[in-house]
């Protein structure tokens, strides 16, 4: 066996690791069964900020990712958009990535003009898009919103817009939530955000694996909320489609649920393969070869 | 013709006649995006204006309105949107070909991806800085009447500032006086510098120090003597000061200092091993994406949101 995995041409691994992905997103997508999942404190601790909001709440929804992290963060912000619509706040959208804005009419796409069509825009939701600037920019709006945005993304003045008379600045919204995959995102949104304004600014994020770690020193004082990856979302995804889905929950609610499934597969094998080669570095060490 | 070859020219001729056999000869094909024109109007301007969007919709939909009236033009194929998908899917192949082996098509599609992202960049550095930042605050009347409808500003001659300053950068370009150049390079720096020395100092610095200072024996109202809090914050504070132990090197790590030093290692050790599986979920969760995205949008091998007949 050592012969044999010693000189493993790592090919071997990619079709391993490509079958592991593949075979349960076949087979969940086929059968329609996930894993379940159980809520952690921080996922929890999301939920409840969103939960604690009332009726026409001013909430702002910074969608600061692109296509490239789509598939973590995209059905993070499908339950985002779903959990506001359901508790009728109203929503801003922004974008510190410049193809923000179109993973936020996406999101608007896929969850209020299906299933919200009564909400109206510029009165219950606005996409106020992209600024270039990455923390400069809610560095100036953090005092004053119109000090960059004039038009939302459509052009229309931000004057013409209802839902925009009372907002002034981020300190007037009650809520921030950031989907974020990198710089700009979450850690300059609690560096300029939460930070200075601990009182007036909340912020809950969800971020992709590889930020996770790096944001969890802020937890709980400057960030009450992550939700980190794949897990995050499907977690916070089950949270939200228990209080809301109703009894035969729309599969679209439930991509992070089925995403999990490949994860589970794909890290017993990660798991097996440091198994492995731990074992020829002990083998090798132990026979007196070079390692 | 060697093994590798043979292996690549197997597997490419393989996946070709699948492809062909499936677009041939199964039902509804496969790789296909349809779109329902959705008609908008504007009541905001003087004329009653009018005009037709078209959106995303499912293949269900459009077999259904095409079985309830087949002269319906609402719902309808979309050809650029289906070229988009077979695009992508096709590169994405042909990137992760390069998992086989290099190869002249992961090279086309690496180009292909570097082009497009230089571009797209620039177009929209000048539709989101150049025009409403600059132009749009010099001289938003001009603006407002090609570009920004909506723009309700009045003209700001401060921003001839950034004007000169990024005419002074583009100077690098010029064969001679290129250290016009470092005069706004060095601002951008100063204030880049600036700006982020103390966003660092106030969340990070003094906001970790802040996080840091916890109560080692946890005692709450409600249920009194909280254990599994108390072990939390010891476990935190240990870690923290042990791990600045380590990376303080005017003291040499003997004794109770290298102890302490190595019991830091630990728990530096403990972090990146989270980090590492973090990392892993992250990248596993993009492949099954892209492998979600051949498997149901471009193969139709699967439909897990019932979007499909």
């Amino acid at each position: 066996m050592y012969e044999f995995l010693k000189d493993l041409d790592k090919r071997w691994i990619f079709l391993l690791m490509f079958l592991c992905v593949t075979i349960p997103i076949y087979v969940i997508a086929k059968t329609g069964k996930s894993f379940p999942e159980v809520p952690t404190v921080l996922s929890e601790a999301v939920f409840q900020a969103v939960e604690d909001l009332g009726q026409g709440d001013p909430v702002l929804l910074s969608f600061d990712f692109d296509p490239a992290s789509e598939g973590e963060l995209g059905p993070m912000a499908t339950a985002f958009v779903r959990h506001c619509a359901e508790k009728k706040v109203k929503m801003y959208f922004m974008a510190l990535w410049p193809v923000g804005p179109q993973m936020i009419d996406d999101a608007i796409a896929k969850v209020i003009h299906s299933d919200f069509p009564s909400l109206v825009y510029g009165e219950d939701y606005v996409n106020l898009g992209f600024k270039p600037g990455n923390e400069g920019v809610i560095k100036v709006i953090v005092t004053d919103m119109r000090e960059l945005y004039t038009t939302d993304d459509i052009g229309t003045s931000i004057n013409d817009i209802p839902m925009m008379k009372n907002i002034h600045s981020v300190q007037d919204f009650d809520l921030v939530i950031n989907v974020s995959a990198g710089y700009a995102g979450t850690k300059e949104w609690v560096q300029y955000g939460s930070t200075p304004y601990p009182d007036k600014i909340k912020i809950v994020a969800g971020c992709t694996g590889v930020q996770a770690p790096l944001l969890y020193p802020y937890i709980p004082n400057q960030l009450p909320g992550l939700l980190g990856a794949i897990k995050g979302a499907a977690e916070y995804e089950k949270l939200v489609i228990d209080k809301y889905g109703g009894n035969d929950p729309d599969p679209k609610y439930l991509e992070a649920k089925r995403r999990m499934g490949p994860q589970l597969v794909a890290h017993l094998l990660i798991i097996l393969l440091i198994i492995l080669a731990n074992y020829i570095y002990f083998v090798e060490k132990k026979s007196g070869v070079s390692v | 013709m060697n093994r590798e070859t043979l292996i690549s020219v197997s597997l490419l001729a393989v996946g070709a006649i699948f492809i062909i056999g499936r677009v041939l000869f199964s039902e509804y094909g496969m790789g296909k995006a349809y779109v329902q024109a959705v008609e908008v109007r504007s009541s905001g301007s003087e004329e009653d204006l009018s005009w037709t969007k078209y959106e995303s919709t499912t293949q269900r939909k459009y077999h259904e309105a095409v079985k309830k009236d087949p002269d319906q033009n609402d719902y309808q194929f979309s050809l650029s949107r289906t070229l988009g998908i077979w695009v992508a899917a096709l590169f994405t192949l042909f990137i992760l070909s390069f998992l086989y082996k290099d190869n002249p098509l992961y090279k086309i599609a690496e180009s292909v991806v570097v082009g497009v992202s230089a571009a797209y960049w620039m177009v929209v550095g000048f539709w989101t800085t150049i025009v409403p930042n600059l132009l749009g605050k010099l001289s938003p009347g001009w603006i407002k009447s090609w570009a920004m409808p909506g723009l309700d500003t009045e003209a700001e001659l401060l921003y001839l500032v950034p004007l000169v300053m990024g005419v002074m950068l583009l100077w690098r370009l010029a064969p001679q006086g290129t250290w016009i150049s470092r005069w706004p390079l060095a601002f951008i720096i100063g204030t880049t510098a600036g700006i982020r020395l103390i966003g660092f100092l106030h969340a990070d610095f003094l906001g970790q120090i802040r996080n840091t200072i916890m109560s080692l024996i946890v005692i709450t109202p409600e249920t009194g003597f909280d254990l599994w809090e108390s072990v939390k914050n010891i476990i935190i504070v240990i870690g923290v000061l042990s791990s600045i132990v380590y990376f303080f090197f005017s003291i040499e790590h003997k004794g109770y200092v290298g102890k302490t030093a190595k019991l830091g290692i630990w728990f530096l050790m403990i972090t990146f091993g989270a980090a590492f599986g973090y990392t892993v979920m992250g990248r596993i969760a993009l492949l099954a994406i892209r492998i979600e995205f051949l498997l149901n949008d471009w193969l139709w091998l699967i439909d897990p949101s019932n979007i499909r007949i």
